[in-house]
């Protein structure tokens, strides 16, 4: 009965430990590709990522928000506040689109021009929950 | 201690102990989860970026929570199989699976429900959906294998390697959004503190809480049905239904 025990105990713990190691690979893989998008840094760094449909990600700068007046057309610019890239839509954007908040276009880098064209616009909400009330407290103090 | 551990892990025991707690356990949770969702919903305030979608958060967070502490506690529980050959810990798998399966699905939905606004989809593969997806496809994995023909020891054998392996992908869940880029946003409440604010936090606490005694009940409830079935032919489940008459 002990030594059934133990045998157990052993199965048990290299199951464990093989699956750490199984997990150390899986992450180290996916730290490949399983970000959902690229930062502007990662875009005007040096190395080029040539593909024809990718996400960028980022802020939406501060005064950098054009729409045409008689179309859909819209630029603006994606900060990760280090470098920032200029992106091109036309469609509608979704509500939550504004300065200073997140969004994450996908579509084409053009490394000629330097002008992101996107075919979707997604807003990406952060972790903060702020009642109206107190947001407007916040900026009647500052 | 050890001799109530060993109470717990038995069958007429545990069944004694969950008879009568159910009815009350059940109870203070259907109140614990109104209470926290009808204040997060009616009487909580609107959240400036979101508007009024946000409230979908009472429901979201709690299923979210549910849905992993579940998966944890049933690995616990192959461990403890794989090793002692508890029983009880089998019984303990086979019934909170299902309930698992249930608050990941709810999760999911709700998550959709609340994407479609706010960021402009429904669904996007990026890290922590899809990690939950699979946690979703874990369930019923599991769920069929235990509904499989074979010999009842090699059926709860081979269901606990399956949780075992599959608590890879809990890690995987709770740290996609830190190490990687991705649509969902990170965690809001950690050990540090909350980024949310307080009159929305304390609702949303309260509901969490109702949702673990909700499953914490309906778990026991299942665990009874469970024993039963196995049971059957044993003296003191005759005994009980006796008593009954």
């Amino acid at each position: 009965m002990r030594t059934k025990r133990r045998n157990r105990v052993i199965f048990v713990s290299s199951l464990i430990a093989s699956l750490s190691v199984a997990f150390t690979f899986i992450v180290l893989a996916m730290n490949e590709n399983v970000d959902f998008y690229y930062t502007p840094s990662d875009l005007t760094g040096s190395k080029i990522i040539n593909k024809d449909s990718l996400r960028i990600g980022g802020l939406v700068q501060e005064d950098s928000i054009n729409i045409s007046k008689d179309s859909l057309e819209t630029n603006f610019l994606v900060t990760d506040l280090e470098n920032s890239i200029e992106v091109y839509y036309e469609g509608i954007l979704p509500n939550l689109f504004k300065e200073n908040s997140g969004v994450i276009a996908r579509g084409f880098y053009d490394y000629s021009d330097g002008i992101f064209y996107a075919k979707e616009i997604l807003a990406k909400h952060d972790e903060n929950y702020i009642p109206k009330e107190v947001k407007k407290a916040l900026v009647n103090d500052s | 201690m050890r001799q109530f551990f060993n109470q717990l892990i038995s069958f007429p025991y545990f069944f004694k102990i969950a008879q009568i707690s159910f009815p009350y356990l059940f109870l203070l949770s259907i109140s614990v989860i109104l209470l926290g969702v009808l204040w997060g919903v009616f009487f909580s305030p609107v959240d400036v970026t979101q508007g009024e979608v946000y409230r979908i958060i009472y429901l979201h967070v709690p299923a979210a929570s549910v849905a992993q502490s579940i998966y944890y506690t049933m690995v616990i529980a192959s461990v403890t199989y794989l090793i002692w050959r508890i029983k009880m810990a089998s019984v303990f798998m086979i019934s909170m699976a299902p309930l698992g399966a249930i608050f990941t699905f709810l999760a999911l939905f709700t998550g959709a429900v609340w994407g479609q606004p706010t960021w402009g989809t429904w669904w996007v593969w990026d890290a922590r959906l899809t990690s939950t997806l699979i946690l979703l496809i874990l369930y019923l994995a599991i769920i069929s294998l235990f509904s499989s023909f074979d010999r009842r020891a090699s059926i709860d054998q081979a269901v606990s390697i399956v949780v075992l392996i599959g608590g890879i992908n809990l890690p995987i869940i709770k740290l996609s959004v830190e190490w990687w880029n991705t649509l969902h946003q990170s965690a809001s409440i950690t050990l540090s503190g909350s980024s949310i604010d307080n009159e929305m936090l304390i609702p949303l606490l309260i509901s969490i809480l109702g949702f673990y005694l909700y499953v914490t009940a309906i778990g026991m409830r299942r665990m009874q049905v469970e024993i039963l079935k196995r049971e059957i032919s044993h003296n003191w489940v005759k005994r009980i239904f006796q008593e009954k008459k």
